[in-house]
């Protein structure tokens, strides 16, 4: 494949237009709308639930709660330990106990407030380390302890000759995706099967999980992607999809739900808060021998994906370094707080946040800087991790901090030449002067495991049909905002020679894809893709081939003709295939991966990706505002199949990585989110966003189907760490948190 | 829901004196987020887009007084020529929201909805605007500080509408100050408005954000009046700490999901001084 196509996206004109159907445009005649009634205590006893007022509200058609779950009680994506609706018990703010379809928004509010739910409150475990203490009495039937899993490694008696230690903390960050959470479910004429339009990142995983509630067979449930307003993992676990099926199917009529900004803070799981202890033993250089950690993640209410996070940031515990001794302990464990799960860095950006703290601290111990340091631990091909898996990848760990330090800093001062107040931290609030402002400079790399761990058969479909000289794509792979849809694209074209390649339908008719996550879908959805073109263009050459007396082993794709490598003939594509129809399936399966034995052995992950972020920050020191001026960074992306996209992915998740440095945050008090809104829940802007200056090391990964990496969570990891860095850098003074807040510096 | 869309004063007015509870409508930018998330329900609602006496602002030379409609939008007071008569104004206006907001937010919903935070009160205050009120009975005007009562509370009477507010337009140095946390689009955290007049040489100063309503600085205005050089624009550095702290002094912050209580007296006190300073450079 053409290594650098710019290929546009098939999307895009109709997503800067305003033209692109998001899930909640999607609309059927004589729609109802759902609603959802929720829990508004952290912890309580459900005593009594009279549904009766909803019931005579004219224009109500449908009221359930948990005693209308045909199927199973509960759903989840590891463990199914989560009610479709309370019944019992309420287990954090926000928990659905109820929900009611009906002709317009405003009776499906009038209806849920005339549901009455008898709470008597218990008292809430907020607290996450009395859930690993067992202080508290177990607020769920599997009990308060998610997962407990611990990495012991080599000599546990390594001490010294350098310790330097510390905690860290991160706040609860939200995926805060733009398209709100929405489905159209249109029940079958029978009632005995339905059909569901929905925004996720995983169309099979929610089928089955959506059928066994309703209590089908999988196939009696059709997906189909509605159009996805990014995702982040947010859209991993199931939110509505149950609720509007279930709607629809009492009705006996289509039933749109669709979540407004404030619901949807409490409808989905968010990234984990954790607090972290690390020590590292070093040698008088500065060489890692021993890391201990202890890592405590609060799950919140439910499962969700903590144990497979948690598994994620122990094994990551000692980052891209060496190293041969190790103790980690790690918990998830379940709060009364909202559920936490998956989102994008997965585990690995709260383990970097440490592990970046540490080396920071280790350089200082041994009065190296950031860049040696790093560079005299860099792991490569070949070095093991504390789990004792080698990693087979290609590894460019130095390169990747030698690129970023080798990219320019910034050639403007602080304010920039024109002193424009606007680029001071602060920005339009025009609180400081130039000579208010420091600037400082800090360092991030990271490790970051790709597609799915622990004996997982994760694996994706494609279909590819050729006829006419025209490519038909089929496959489920949920398509959130990442571009997969033009990598297909271009696949196909590439390796069979067409120019025109239709995308069919996103949904259920094809087998799974696996989820849009774990950064696994260019390796996973594009070895499919792959697979099936050249199962294809296979069959094509042996017609080819019968039609001309030529052995297909010669035959060849150049540019839209099969040439004959050995010979003159030169047929296009669009003649060799004309009226005939060529179709082939293919499914991709990585490498089979291993479960942890119970000292944290084994080869649990499938491949690895590596990147290194430097960060310049002005900040002005008496009020502790920030600007994050530049971010440099070196990515390790295997082969950019499409270098745009990559930047976008590049340029998008440092903008979270900013975001959770220095202002994302779920503000919660006793269970109770009280900022779930973007007045207040605040996200970067124009103005808060850094210039980005990027280098693509290109290495192609002999076993990526395609030589490329995913792109999409590295950015997002180490550029965290790296903005903090800088702020202490800056300010000479420890930070150990983050979002890092003004009072944090100034006070 | 019935929404009425007079064209003119008088309509708006008599359309007040039927429904005195009607709900005013301006650019939306606070009632529809209330009412899309459910805060607020209103049943009568007047909408003031097209009432064109209110959407205009008159510069009075002669007096040395700016009188700007209601209906003006932060767009049009952060851009000239009301920049260059009420500065401090122009800055508090571009930092309102995203050019979207500016385009349909009004300096009239500002007043309406009273919040402390609202970035056009500060320096209003500190300008010592008058607010002018009408009703179908008749007009009357009051000082700010009497027509803010308390967060989102105002001395508007049922059947009122604010038709504007007059500002003196001065010769001195003015200037706001805004701490969120992040570098734009933000709801302030604290914030500071200072003028000064060079006629009457004298220093004003009114934090947002800090109390229940914008709070002036008596204190701190005397000890300033007596403490700066208007004619070489001079403050000493002690001096100027000394503002600080009574500008510290006179706020009432509270803890919040926002920031803390703390952090908003550290920083009108920091906010403070360094308007102080750039309206006296030399030390
Ligand atoms: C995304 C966003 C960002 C924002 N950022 C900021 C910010 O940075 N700083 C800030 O200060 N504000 C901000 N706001 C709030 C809002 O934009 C301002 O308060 C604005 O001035 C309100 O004006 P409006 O014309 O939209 O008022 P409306 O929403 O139309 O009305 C607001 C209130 O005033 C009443 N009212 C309106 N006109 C009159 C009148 N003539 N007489 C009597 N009562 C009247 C209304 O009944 C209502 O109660 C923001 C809002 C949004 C949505």
């Amino acid at each position: 494949m053409a290594a650098s196509a710019t290929a546009s996206r098939p999307d895009g004109v109709a997503k800067v237009q305003g033209t692109f159907a998001f899930s909640s445009d999607l609309t059927a005649d004589g729609f109802l709308w759902g609603a959802t009634l929720r829990s508004p205590h952290p912890h309580a006893r459900i005593t009594g639930i009279d549904v009766s007022g909803a019931w005579r509200i004219p224009g109500v058609e449908a009221v359930v709660t948990a005693a209308d779950v045909p199927g199973k009680a509960t759903y989840g994506l590891i463990s199914s330990d989560q009610p479709v609706f309370a019944s019992d018990v309420v287990r954090y703010v926000g928990e659905p106990v109820a929900a009611v379809a009906a002709d317009h928004p405003d009776t499906c509010r009038r209806a849920l407030a005339a549901i009455v739910v008898e709470y008597e409150l218990l008292a809430p475990l907020v607290d996450p380390q009395r859930a690993v203490d067992g202080t508290h009495p177990s607020i769920h039937p599997d009990g308060n302890v998610v997962r407990h899993q611990r990495i012991v490694r080599g000599d546990q008696t390594i001490d010294g000759p350098v310790v330097v230690e510390g905690t860290y903390h991160l706040g609860m960050q939200d995926q805060a995706f733009l398209g709100l959470e929405a489905a159209l479910a249109v029940p079958d004429s029978g009632g005995d099967g339905v059909e569901l339009f929905v925004a996720t990142q995983w169309l099979h995983e929610d089928q089955k999980q959506i059928a066994a509630c309703l209590g089908f067979p999988a196939h009696k449930v059709r997906l189909t992607l509605g159009g996805v307003g990014g995702a982040f993992g947010a859209r991993e676990d199931i939110s509505l999809q149950v609720h509007t099926c279930l709607l629809a199917l009492r009705t006996g009529r289509p039933v749109r739900m669709a979540y407004s900004r404030e619901e949807s803070f409490l409808g989905h799981v968010h990234r984990h808060p954790c607090t972290i202890w690390m020590r590292h033993h070093a040698e008088l250089d500065g060489r890692i021998r021993r890391i201990e950690a202890r890592f405590v993640f609060d799950g919140g209410a439910y499962a969700s994906t903590s144990s497979a996070v948690l598994i994620n940031a122990v094994t990551h515990a000692q980052g891209p370094y060496k190293c041969d001794n190790a103790t980690v302990d790690g918990w998830a464990v379940r709060t009364n707080n909202p559920p936490c799960g998956a989102m994008r860095g997965f585990g690995v950006v709260q383990a970097c946040f440490a592990h970046e703290g540490q080396m920071d601290r280790l350089a200082a111990a041994v009065g190296s800087d950031p860049v040696s340091i790093r560079l005299l631990n860099a792991m490569q091909t070949g070095d093991h991790l504390i789990t004792g898996q080698v990693i087979q990848n290609v590894a460019p760990v130095a390169r990747c901090i030698q690129e970023t330090a080798a990219l320019p800093l910034p050639d403007q001062p602080v304010g920039g030449h024109d002193a424009n107040p606007l680029r001071l931290p602060g920005g339009s609030g025009l609180t400081a002067d130039v000579g208010h402002v420091r600037r400082g400079i800090g360092w991030g790399v990271a490790i970051k495991n790709l597609m799915y761990s622990e004996a997982f058969d994760d694996y994706s479909t494609a279909r590819v049909r050729l006829a006419d000289g025209v490519a038909f794509v089929k496959f489920a792979t949920s398509e959130v905002g990442q571009g997969f849809v033009t990598i297909a694209g271009q696949i196909a074209r590439s390796v069979l020679g067409v120019d025109e390649v239709v995308l069919e339908p996103i949904d259920t008719t094809i087998g799974s894809a696996g989820s849009t996550s774990a950064s696994r879908q260019t390796w996973m959805s594009g070895g499919a893709v792959d697979g099936a073109c050249r199962l294809v263009r296979e069959r094509l050459f042996e017609r080819v081939g019968t039609a001309h007396g030529v052995d297909p082993l010669r035959l060849a794709i150049d540019g839209s003709d099969v040439v004959d490598t050995g010979g003159t003939l030169r047929v296009p594509v669009g003649l060799a295939s004309a009226g005939v129809v060529i179709e082939q399936t293919f499914e991709h399966h990585h490498r089979p991966t291993e479960d942890l034995d119970e000292m944290g052995q084994g080869n649990c992950h499938t491949a690895f990706a590596f990147v290194a972020h430097r960060a310049v920050v002005d900040v002005d020191l008496e009020l502790g505002l920030v600007k994050v001026v530049q971010i440099a960074t070196a990515q390790d992306v295997g082969r950019a199949l499409n270098p745009l996209s990559v930047v976008g992915q590049i340029e998008g998740g440092i903008a979270q990585g900013v975001g959770l440095a220095v202002m994302e945050e779920i503000i919660q008090e006793g269970g109770h989110v009280r900022n779930a809104s973007f007045t207040d829940y605040l996200l970067p802007t124009f103005l808060d966003m850094p210039d980005v200056v990027i280098s693509l090391i290109e290495e192609p990964d002999p076993m990526a189907p395609l030589g490329a990496k995913g792109v999409g969570e590295p950015p997002t990891i180490s550029s965290t760490p790296a903005v903090v860095a800088a702020i202490r850098d800056a300010l000479g003074k420890d930070l150990w948190r983050v979002p890092v807040r003004p009072a944090d510096i100034c006070l | 829901m019935s929404v009425i869309v007079p064209a003119s004063l008088n309509d708006a007015l008599q359309a007040l004196a039927r429904s005195p509870h009607a709900t005013l409508l301006a650019g939306g930018t606070d009632l529809m987020v209330e009412l899309n998330g459910g805060h607020r329900q209103v049943s009568e609602v007047v909408a003031l887009a097209r009432v064109a006496e209110l959407r205009t602002w008159h510069h009075d030379p002669v007096a040395g007084v700016l009188h700007i409609g209601a209906g003006v939008t932060y767009a049009e007071i952060a851009d000239e020529p009301i920049a260059s008569w009420v500065p401090a104004l122009a800055q508090a206006a571009r930092t309102v929201g995203s050019p979207q907001i500016r385009h349909a937010a009004t300096i009239g919903g500002n007043l309406g909805t009273c919040s402390p935070a609202g970035d056009g009160l500060p320096v209003l205050a500190a300008l010592d605007a008058t607010v002018h009120l009408a009703s179908a009975a008749g007009a009357r005007d009051l000082p700010l500080a009497e027509f803010m009562v308390a967060p989102k509370r105002t001395a508007r009477l049922p059947g009122e509408l604010i038709t504007g507010v007059t500002v003196p337009v001065l010769g001195g140095w003015q200037g706001y100050s805004k701490v969120g946390v992040r570098n734009a689009m933000v709801i302030a955290v604290a914030s500071v408005a200072l003028v000064t007049d060079t006629v009457t040489e004298s220093v004003r100063l009114a934090l947002g954000s800090v109390g229940p309503t914008v709070l002036r600085c008596p204190d701190a205005e005397r000890f300033a009046r007596e403490h700066v050089d208007f004619e070489h624009r001079r403050v000493a550095a002690e001096a100027l700490q000394r503002f600080v702290e009574l500008a510290r002094d006179e706020a009432r912050p509270i803890d919040d999901h926002r920031s803390t209580a703390a952090y908003r007296r550290h920083a009108v006190g920091v906010l403070a001084g360094r308007l102080l300073r750039r309206a006296f450079p030399n030390e």
